[in-house]
């Protein structure tokens, strides 16, 4: 839009990946003379608020200076030597697929920062928390940006450590067991994927992703294909997570803090998916041939299951904890995703990129509110903040309940929000799969999947009953008074609420982006 | 001069044999001037031997021109006992730096066990490991089997002796007594492996030995097949590979603890590089009876170590240095993988600089962590994984570090080294078509993560009780410091050590 030249580009590029280290770094020492702040807490949140808000600002540049009429093309490219022996390069870069998710990411971390420093998660000192925080946004916007698969692990494995530590050290009930879950499924996931990219690394004679997608598989066998995208695969499904690798998500949801919560299901989810678009869609187009109809099966059976497990969860004395629910709900859309990918058409990929982003802002702003619910009342048990009548929150403490009632129906996808959009092209894609893949089976996905959108929308609406409706007398009358949002919540809240009525209003915003770059993605190579 | 006396006298070349020589030559002083010194001045038999090692490491930088040979055949210059190549050079310099490191952690544990009335004889110390440290320098530049055999046990004789050296401790003898039984036997096996080769091939010399075996009198291909398999037990021994790994942690509890950290990385590398010399110069026509076996041996050792230190218990005593023992065993396993792929693959040498690259890691994060772990011996003396909890409170840097050794040890980002270290010895099972290997080595890596971490998470915790504060001796910051540099350079470029990866070494 605006014209920034390359070499400040490539700046800002490689900024918005080292400048959270740096700050991390920074974060850990002592506060310099005139930044003390009130207090070395406040003086540490603060930084974490300015670090993440000028990575924000960064991104922003970078989307204002990306060329928008040429998205397929990658942009602000760095590509430098770094490791010879095992021909590593430092090569990064982005185009329409990954500058989506680097802006999602830069905010949704810069969010969280905010949040934080007006309701630090308890646990021990803020100074680690926000250096945790700052890596794992590092790791999470290196995943997107950089372009060699061996650097890419290297990003996929960087988040693990500080997210380990954020559950097991600020996280609730079972947070112990839970960051075990997390890390070990993670890393057994990630080391099969490192087989896998060395397999394709190997035999190709490089790690350079732009010119394996350009190669489009022509320099792997198909056995090489089949065998690389069934070990990377499984790596980035367990992070996605696909049924049935997905046992570790509800645990680390439930037991992870509020920000924890938002980041794991905002960004880091987005990983996994986003490595299947990116590398395995064009660097081993025959073997995902081969696992498509498996893949879009196992997505199905997700949606179904994360549906199902949510209605049991919703219903009346299940003791249904609600983070864990919107938990199980993250399984069923992110089965939208995958289904858009197997599908293999630029339809259902545009689709699952658009899932991605309403996911990362909708389920973000979930988090968020139930988060704050329970600090308002102490419990995010359904039976226990419903009880009979139902929790009343239209009631009792109106912004909020409006605020949970639009999270709830913009997940369910709701046309005119931006839940809507992805589902459907994910839909739209399953009906005209891609040419030597099986029309009646991806016809079958379709109808299940839709079936399962029906689900969605009938948890959805019994949680906005349970929670936001009720009989105000009945609960006050036990005196349990309810604080409606507050000054910060609102800063950290509106812009998910802004950006998902826009994607859902203008929806071409993004897909404009990410349409030339999955066509070409598809097609394989330059155009 | 005449013929007779150019014949009898050899000329030596004295620069490239310097580092093994300086080292033992410094030994020999210490042990003399041991005699003269006052028992006030013994601290100064330290500082002479760590500047020895010190000298010994530098004279390595003359060497890097090119390669040089002494000790050849007179009649064939090619067929040398002694040569300096880029192998030879990379592996003396990790068994030198970390005889220095492991100095370093020596001297401070010396002065601390003289103040506590458990004086341990310095004279002698020093002397042992020195020779050790000789042996180690020697056995990668050995080109004969008569050689290797001598450079093994001058490496493995002198470290009998530092096991037992606590006087009075039962345990140290014990442990002194399993070592030297079982490292005797494999001794005395890989030398009858030896001299069924002699007897097979009529040759001593490694690469006289590789010609032989290619085009052997079929009678005597039984003979050799077993010499090969034999001579290969005294260097897993050294290795501690599974089988051969039992007397691992009884000796390195039993040892003083700098002791145990020499073991873990200057006894590895003797055993790696043996092995290496072996199998890929000597005998690389039985790549098809080495390379499966070794295999296995790898699979097994990193599964038996991992598993091993998986099951300690943190509140037990000692369970830190056991869990460094067993986890010691593990990092063998991945050590072995890249020679086990030089027997499948058509590029062995680039094979073994996986190996390389992966101990020159291991050896500056594994001292790294024993010498945190005699910091925190100092005041906690049964030194169990329990005792480190909450060090960030009490000595953040400490903690910092430690938790950067182990995670480069797991092989997880901050320990970019590590992970990059995996990297290459997975690519290098990946690449010689040994798939199932690399998927044993996987899940292995994911075990070995589980305990790495629980130890991490262990530091971060909330302290029980007031931090006591100890002061550090200079020469185990030194330590710390010089291996925690080490540790975030080569984080930042891999590159450094990654490179023998890429070339040829011999």
């Amino acid at each position: 839009m605006i014209d920034i030249s390359a070499s400040v580009m490539q700046f800002l590029l490689a900024f918005v990946v080292v400048g959270p280290l740096i700050g991390a770094a920074a974060a850990l020492l002592p506060a310099p003379p005139g930044l003390k702040g009130k207090s070395p807490e406040q003086a540490v949140l603060r930084h974490g608020v300015t670090v993440t808000g000028a990575v924000l600002a960064a991104t922003i540049v970078l989307t204002l200076g990306f060329d928008h009429d040429q998205p397929s093309k990658m942009q602000a490219t760095t590509d430098i030597s770094w490791i010879p022996a095992l021909d590593v390069r430092i090569h990064l870069g982005i185009d329409g697929i990954s500058l989506p998710l680097l802006v999602m990411t830069a905010l949704l971390t810069f969010l969280c920062a905010l949040y934080s420093y007006f309701k630090m998660p308890t646990g021990p000192s803020p100074k680690a928390f926000v250096a945790l925080l700052l890596v794992l946004e590092s790791g999470t916007l290196a995943t997107f940006a950089v372009l060699d698969l061996l650097l890419f692990f290297l990003a996929f494995e960087m988040v693990l450590i500080p997210m380990y530590f954020l559950i097991a050290r600020w996280g609730g009930e079972g947070r112990g067991p839970a960051a075990w879950k997390f890390i070990l499924f993670t890393l057994l996931g990630s080391v099969v994927m490192l087989l896998g990219l060395l397999l394709v690394g190997l035999n190709s004679g490089t790690f350079d992703m732009l010119a394996l997608a350009t190669d489009n598989g022509r320099s792997l066998t198909t056995s090489v294909q089949v065998i690389a995208v069934l070990a990377i695969g499984i790596g980035l499904a367990v992070k996605t997570p696909m049924w049935p690798l997905h046992s570790w998500l509800p645990d680390a949801h439930t037991a992870a803090p509020t920000v924890g919560s938002v980041l794991l299901a905002g960004v880091l989810l987005k990983m996994g998916t986003y490595g299947f678009v990116r590398i395995l869609l064009p660097i081993t187009p025959d073997g995902m041939h081969t696992f498509a109809p498996y893949l879009a099966a196992f997505a199905v059976v997700g949606i179904i299951y994360g549906s199902l497990a949510c209605l049991a969860l919703a219903k009346q004395g299940a003791k249904g904890d609600l983070k864990r629910l919107i938990a199980y709900s993250s399984v069923g859309h992110m089965g939208f995703v995958l289904l858009g990918i197997a599908t293999m058409t630029p339809t259902g990929v545009n689709g699952a990129l658009f899932a991605n982003i309403a996911h990362g802002l909708i389920t973000g702003l979930l988090f968020f509110l139930v988060g704050a619910l329970k600090d308002r009342t102490g419990t995010t048990d359904l039976d226990a903040l419903a009880q009979e009548t139902g929790a009343a929150l239209y009631g009792r403490a109106p912004r909020f309940g409006g605020l949970l009632a639009f999270g709830a129906v913009a997940s369910l996808g709701l046309p005119g929000l931006a839940g809507f959009w992805g589902e459907m092209l994910a839909l739209f894609g399953a009906f005209q799969p891609a040419q030597g893949l099986s029309r009646p089976a991806f016809l079958t996905f379709m109808v299940f999947a839709g079936i399962g959108t029906l689900l969605t929308a009938a948890y959805m609406l019994v949680v906005v009953r349970r929670v936001c409706m009720g009989a105000v007398g009945a609960v006050q009358q036990e005196g349990r008074a309810l604080a409606d949002v507050q000054g910060y919540e609102f800063a950290a809240w509106t812009p998910l609420v802004a950006l998902t009525v826009l994607a859902g209003l203008w929806p071409a915003v993004l897909l404009g982006l990410t349409d030339p770059a999955v066509q070409q993605l598809l097609a394989g190579g330059t155009r | 001069m005449s013929s007779l006396a150019q014949s009898v006298v050899q000329s030596v070349d004295w620069l490239a044999i310097a580092p093994p020589t300086i080292a033992a030559v410094v030994g020999l002083v210490v042990l003399v001037a041991d005699l003269f010194v006052r028992d006030d001045r013994k601290a100064l038999l330290g500082w002479v031997s760590i500047a020895g090692l010190a000298a010994a490491t530098l004279s390595l930088l003359p060497l890097l021109d090119g390669d040089r040979s002494t000790f050849c055949l007179r009649d064939d210059a090619d067929v040398c006992s002694y040569t300096a190549d880029p192998f030879t050079l990379v592996i003396q310099f990790l068994v030198l730096g970390g005889a220095l490191l492991a100095a370093l952690l020596s001297a401070s544990a010396l002065k601390e066990a003289k103040d506590a009335g458990r004086e341990l004889p310095e004279g002698e110390f020093w002397f042992l490991l020195l020779s050790s440290a000789a042996g180690a320098a020697l056995l990668p530049a050995s080109r004969d089997l008569a050689t290797l055999v001598v450079a093994l046990e001058v490496a493995s004789l002198p470290a009998f002796a530092l096991v037992g050296l606590k006087r009075g401790d039962r345990r140290s003898a014990e442990a002194a007594l399993k070592f030297f039984l079982s490292s005797v036997t494999a001794t005395a096996v890989t030398l009858m492996g030896v001299s069924f080769l002699y007897a097979a091939t009529g040759t001593l010399y490694l690469t006289e030995t590789a010609a032989e075996l290619r085009d052997i009198d079929p009678q005597l291909g039984t003979l050799a097949q077993a010499g090969v398999v034999l001579t290969l037990v005294g260097f897993a021994f050294k290795t501690a590979a599974v089988p051969f790994h039992f007397w691992v942690p009884d000796t390195y509890i039993g040892a003083p603890l700098p002791v145990a950290a020499y073991l873990s990385v200057v006894g590895k590398a003797v055993g790696f590089s043996g092995l290496i010399l072996v199998t890929v110069v000597a005998f690389p026509s039985y790549a098809d009876v080495w390379g499966p076996a070794l295999a296995i041996l790898a699979a097994l050792t990193m599964t038996v170590g991992n598993a091993a230190a998986l099951r300690q218990q943190a509140t037990r005593a000692y369970s830190a240095v056991r869990l460094l023992a067993w986890s010691s065993v593990g990092q063998a396993g991945y050590l072995l993988v890249p020679i086990a792929a030089a027997g499948y693959s058509k590029d062995a040498e680039r094979a073994i600089g996986s190996t390389v690259a992966y101990a020159l890691m291991y050896a500056a994060v594994n001292l790294g962590a024993f010498a945190v772990a005699a910091l925190v011996a100092r005041a906690k003396p049964l030194n169990r994984i329990s005792d480190y909890r909450g060090l960030y409170a009490s000595q953040p840097v400490t903690a910092l570090v430690l938790a950067f050794f182990l995670l480069c040890l797991a092989g997880l980002p901050p320990g970019i080294i590590g992970l990059f270290a995996k990297v290459t010895v997975f690519s290098a099972a990946v690449d010689a078509g040994l798939g199932w290997l690399a998927v044993v080595m996987a899940v292995n890596v994911v075990i070995a993560l589980y305990y790495y971490l629980q130890w991490t998470a262990v530091l971060f915790r909330a302290p029980e009780g007031e931090p006591e504060r100890h002061p550090v001796p200079a020469p185990l910051t030194a330590a710390i410091a010089v291996t925690a540099v080490l540790g975030i350079a080569l984080s930042g470029a891999p590159q450094l050590v990654m490179r023998f990866a890429g070339t040829g070494l011999f």
